[in-house]
């Protein structure tokens, strides 16, 4: 029921609605409105999946088991690098980078040199795994037919040659469709993403049907396979082979983004760098499930074929074949169809991109015949070299196909491709971060790594194959032991992955930093190190106009840009360009550096950096800037972005001062209103006492017959009074000095229980006076303290004879406690007065705020006693405070911390 | 008809020389200690004038001045202000609240007792 005619029915159907969806990919580009979202652009990075993971990936895992898995979690943990990824897409739009060649090349001064070298390794490296694909294409045609017992020839025609040609004519259709050369194609992308799609879905359908239609599900497909020695096996993790998983995550992870058809659609094809960020989840998610039924493929294509024979790379195909589910088969080889067009078509593209404007163009500026054709259109020229480098590419897999057929060559050649392009890297991360990296050094490392790679993997899988003598895997190149292909410097022990990629790395990363370090850019390369390292802060319109110094005329490079875009696209990016700068017609615009850069970046998207380079200097008279004005400009550039960024500081930091200020000046305003009050409270204490005086001095001086009782009780209260004064103002100096830190102290050890007694002493007379009972409860020596005993002396009068003024005559008692409380030697001065209510507990301790409030008693008191007691123990590091309710008495505690102990 | 005039200060001192020197000038004399028996003592022996000191416990002068001030019974009653803080601040907003007149402590004996007789009419 197969027939061949049917199959290549079906599939030129598929491959023509394929072409439908670019053509509407393209149209809606043209008019604007990009099909281009998030989804599509992380579905079309799925192109990483190709035929060899379609139907090699269950392949793998009947000999490796979930060593599969590598390849899949190296890019899973690449695109988490968001950063990485954004910076290599925000340097490609800024630069309009067409491929990884032209990256590199631009980076080193867009250097003819660089862009061939790459383009050749990826052409060598990428060729044979295109042949994979043929391979994988024609191993699944035959199965289709041989199944329906048709054979491979068809008429008169290896079906791979068609298949060949097929793909080759499709991916001209689809890449270079478009006359204008520019680097962007959206129906292609379009068209990847539809494809990665259709074969995901006709992968899990075979998974589905195989694991819930042939056995009894995932539970059972695995007890059988546990039950089986072999196929236990391959459900383990060996620990032995962690340095190849390694190796393996390290390569895929890298191959993500420098295969060339990855970094086309990853980063060239990029219309939206927050794409990226849903391809971070996305994408992984996609790995995940065309990854979920490998196992369960490859278990249940064992147990099913066991003993038969059958190819585990068709298992894909040939499981559903053998129940019969023809339809579901046609599905998965649609499926594998995708893979492999999407990886080729992408491929090529990328590949003829870089041929084109990194190998063909640089000869053929430099040939006589275009010279001859100074004036002619080449857009078409351009395209044409690309299809025509399409098809060579196309070809040159067909032949390597041909030639190695079974051969290991072709089986390996995956993981081979994975570590040529992989070479890529110290120069890729090296230019995107590292301003020192030098042309020399990407020259050496580049160089150093390929042949390394060559050496060790290449050629070693060209002897497996028996193309050459395996001589120098085995013996060692020359008969000399360290030179072993696969055992370099007898470095044994390793899978020939990783033995490759940690001689080729250590040779390229080794080279490159080296050589960079010794070598000297020149100017053209400094200012691109520049322009790639600080892509996110290079000012591009004030350095661009500096760098470049000459003189061009516009129609000139007019000219040269409708040569190459061809004279529609050249009109219409010219007319962009003029409105951007806000001139109605780009007739009026100045041939000024901006314009040069715009016409050479225009170039540069078309026939890449360095042939553009090498265009625009063809016709503007440049002047030469040598290495050390461009440093110094850059560095102008640098100094500026540092001395901005030093002003925002500076500017921050004079923000915060200024706050700081006010603040300070808040508090200062606080502190003179506080002392304005504290200036008006003195001098009404002062004013009050006075008016007394005056008063009865005036009433005594101008009354003579006053009688001798009110002459006597008045001068009485005049000497009360000036001893009042006296007392205040000698308070109001003593507080002025305490608060000012200007009090003299003459600290020593002083023995507190001593100083109780003594005071007590000294005012016993005022007690008996008054008739108030005083007692202490004292320790007979110490407590010692170091403190100023005056001070002390002067707090405890305080105390004492505030105690004695408010309590009862005759029935008053006031009590001192001298005492230890912990670390704190504590005193209390308790009496048997009117109390305190919690408010008054408070204010007493404020200046001019007294107790009592009672006629009689209140000219006794300044105000200032409690305030400087108070200062005074807290000056020894202690505390004063009191404790009462009205109507209970007070008590007044002061504590004074006990001298550290020797201990 | 004798004068009478309420001296009202916390001041026991003051009070004293206050006193005495009132009565010499032959005015009938009575004594406040706070704002609260200030008021009172207004009701009881309804004073011509009110020598009132502003810094007092209870109730300030201000506030004394106020209440009087608002009681219509009380409109021909003369306030003068006695204060030991000397701001202009203080002495307008005495004389905001309807203070008749503000003297400043210390004061001359001289000139309190010839203000109080000009403003009582007795001069």
């Amino acid at each position: 029921m197969l027939s061949g005619w049917f199959i290549a029915l079906l599939s030129a159907a598929y491959l023509g609605l394929l072409f439908a969806v670019a053509r509407f990919g393209d149209a809606r580009a043209d008019a604007g409105k990009s099909i281009i979202s998030a989804n599509v652009y992380a579905l079309s990075l799925a192109v990483y999946c190709t035929s060899w993971t379609f139907y090699g990936s269950v392949g793998r895992a009947t000999s490796g088991g979930l060593s599969f898995l590598t390849i899949y979690l190296g890019p899973t943990l690449m695109l988490l690098c968001v950063s990485v990824i954004v910076k290599m897409i925000r340097i490609s739009k800024a630069q309009r980078i067409t491929s990884i060649a032209d990256f590199i090349a631009s980076r080193y001064g867009k250097s003819q040199l660089l862009a061939g070298m790459v383009t050749i390794i990826a052409v060598i490296g990428v060729v044979p795994y295109i042949a994979l694909q043929l391979k994988a294409m024609a191993a699944s045609v035959d199965v289709l037919l041989d199944h329906s017992g048709r054979s491979g020839i068809w008429l008169g025609l290896d079906s791979t040659f068609l298949i060949a040609v097929i793909l080759a004519l499709f991916s001209i259709l689809f890449g270079t469709r478009h006359l204008d050369a520019t680097e962007r194609h959206e129906g292609m992308v379009a068209a990847v993403a539809f494809e990665s799609v259709v074969k995901l879905i006709a992968f899990m359908a075979v998974g589905l049907f195989v694991t819930y239609g042939m056995f009894g599900g995932l539970g059972d497909l695995f007890e059988r396979a546990a039950a089986t020695a072999d196929l236990g096996r391959l459900l383990q993790l060996d620990s032995s082979r962690a340095g190849t998983w390694t190796a393996l995550i390290v390569l895929s992870g890298l191959a993500i983004v420098f295969l060339p058809r990855q970094f086309q659609i990853v980063v060239v094809e990029n219309v939206d760098e927050s794409h990226v960020k849903r391809a971070v989840w996305l994408f992984p998610l996609y790995l995940l499930l065309i990854n979920i039924f490998v196992l369960p493929l490859a278990l249940g294509g064992l147990l099913h074929f066991d003993g038969q024979g059958v190819n585990s790379d068709t298992f894909v195909l040939t499981l559903p074949l053998a129940r019969g589910a023809e339809s579901l088969a046609l599905l998965a080889f649609i499926g594998g169809l995708s893979a492999a067009t999407g990886m080729v078509i992408v491929e090529t593209i990328a590949l003829s991109t870089m041929v084109c404007n990194d190998l063909v163009m640089p000869w053929l500026l430099r040939s006589a015949w275009l010279q001859a054709r100074q004036h002619r259109d080449l857009s078409g020229l351009l395209i044409g070299i690309r299809r025509v480098a399409i098809a060579v590419i196309v070809l040159l897999g067909y032949i390597y196909f041909r030639a190695a057929g079974e051969a290991y060559a072709l089986v390996g050649i995956g993981l081979i491709s994975f570590a040529a392009v992989a070479q890529f890297a110290p120069a890729m991360f090296g230019g995107m971060y590292w301003k020192q990296g030098t042309r020399a050094g990407a020259v050496a490392g580049l160089s150093a790594g390929f042949v390394v790679w060559l050496y060790t993997l290449l050629l070693p899988s060209f002897a497996k194959s028996g193309w050459i003598s395996s001589g120098f895997v085995e013996q060692g190149l020359f008969g000399i032991p360290w030179l072993k292909a696969q055992m370099l410097f007898g470095l044994g022990g390793m899978d020939e992955i990783s033995h490759c990629l940690w001689w080729s790395m250590l040779a390229n990363i080794g080279c490159y930093v080296f050589v960079s370090l010794s070598s000297r850019p020149d100017a053209v390369e400094a200012s691109q190190a520049e322009r790639f390292v600080d892509v996110f802060r290079f000012d591009r319109r004030s350095a661009e106009a500096r760098l470049w110094r000459g003189k061009a005329s516009l129609d000139a490079l007019v000219r040269l840009l409708e040569r190459f875009l061809g004279v529609g696209r050249a009109q219409q990016q010219l007319a962009l360009y003029a409105r951007g700068r806000g001139v109605d017609d780009w007739r009026q615009l100045p041939a000024d550096a901006e314009f040069v850069h715009f016409a050479e970046a225009e170039l540069a998207g078309a026939i890449g950096s360095a042939s553009a380079r090498v265009m625009v200097a063809s016709v503007a008279e440049e002047e030469d800037l040598g290495l050390d004005e461009v440093l110094d400009i850059l560095d102008e550039a640098t100094q500026v972005r540092a001395y901005s960024r030093e002003l925002e500081v500076k500017q921050q930091a004079l923000e915060a001062a200024t706050s700081e200020l006010r603040e300070a000046n808040e508090r200062l305003r606080e502190v003179d209103r506080m002392k304005d009050d504290f200036i008006s409270t003195v001098t009404h204490e002062l004013r009050t006492p006075l008016t007394s005086i005056r008063a009865l001095s005036e009433m005594l001086h101008e009354d003579p017959r006053i009688d001798l009782t009110n002459r006597r009780r008045f001068l009485g209260i005049i000497v009360n009074e000036t001893e009042r004064l006296t007392r205040l103002i000698n308070q109001i100096l003593d507080m002025a000095k305490l608060e000012s830190g200007r009090a003299e102290w003459t600290t020593g050890d002083v023995d507190i229980g001593a100083i109780a007694r003594e005071t007590m002493g000294a005012l016993e007379q005022l007690f008996r006076e008054k008739g108030v009972a005083l007692d202490g409860d004292i320790p007979a020596v110490g407590p010692v303290v170091l403190a100023d005993s005056d001070r002390l002396t002067q707090v405890l009068i305080n105390l004492l004879s505030n105690a004695v003024k408010f309590v009862p005559a005759q029935s008053g008692r006031v009590h001192v406690r001298v005492g230890v409380d912990g670390s704190m030697v504590r005193v209390e001065v308790r009496d048997n007065g009117p109390g305190l209510t919690d408010e008054e507990c408070d204010v007493i301790f404020e200046k001019f705020r007294q107790g009592g409030n009672t006629l009689t008693d209140k000219p006794q008191g300044t105000g200032l006693g409690l305030p400087i007691s108070r200062q005074i123990i807290e000056y020894f590091g202690g505390k004063l405070w009191v404790e009462s309710h009205p109507g209970e008495g007070a008590n007044f505690i002061f504590t004074v911390p006990l001298p550290a102990s020797e201990e | 008809m004798t004068k009478k005039i309420l001296i009202v200060d916390d001041e026991p001192n003051i009070v004293i020389s206050l006193e005495f020197l009132m009565k010499k000038e032959g005015f009938e004399v009575a004594v406040a200690v706070d704002g609260e028996e200030a008021l009172a003592k207004v009701d009881s022996f309804r004073p011509d004038l009110v020598l009132l000191d502003v810094m007092m416990p209870k109730k300030s002068g201000f506030e004394v001045c106020e209440a009087l001030r608002a009681d219509p019974e009380m409109a021909g009653l003369l306030v003068v202000m006695l204060t030991a803080k000397g701001r202009e601040t203080e002495v307008a907003k005495g004389l905001a609240i309807g203070a008749d007149a503000y003297v400043t402590k210390p004061f001359s004996t001289k000139d309190l007792v010839v203000k109080v007789k000009g403003m009582l009419g007795t001069a």
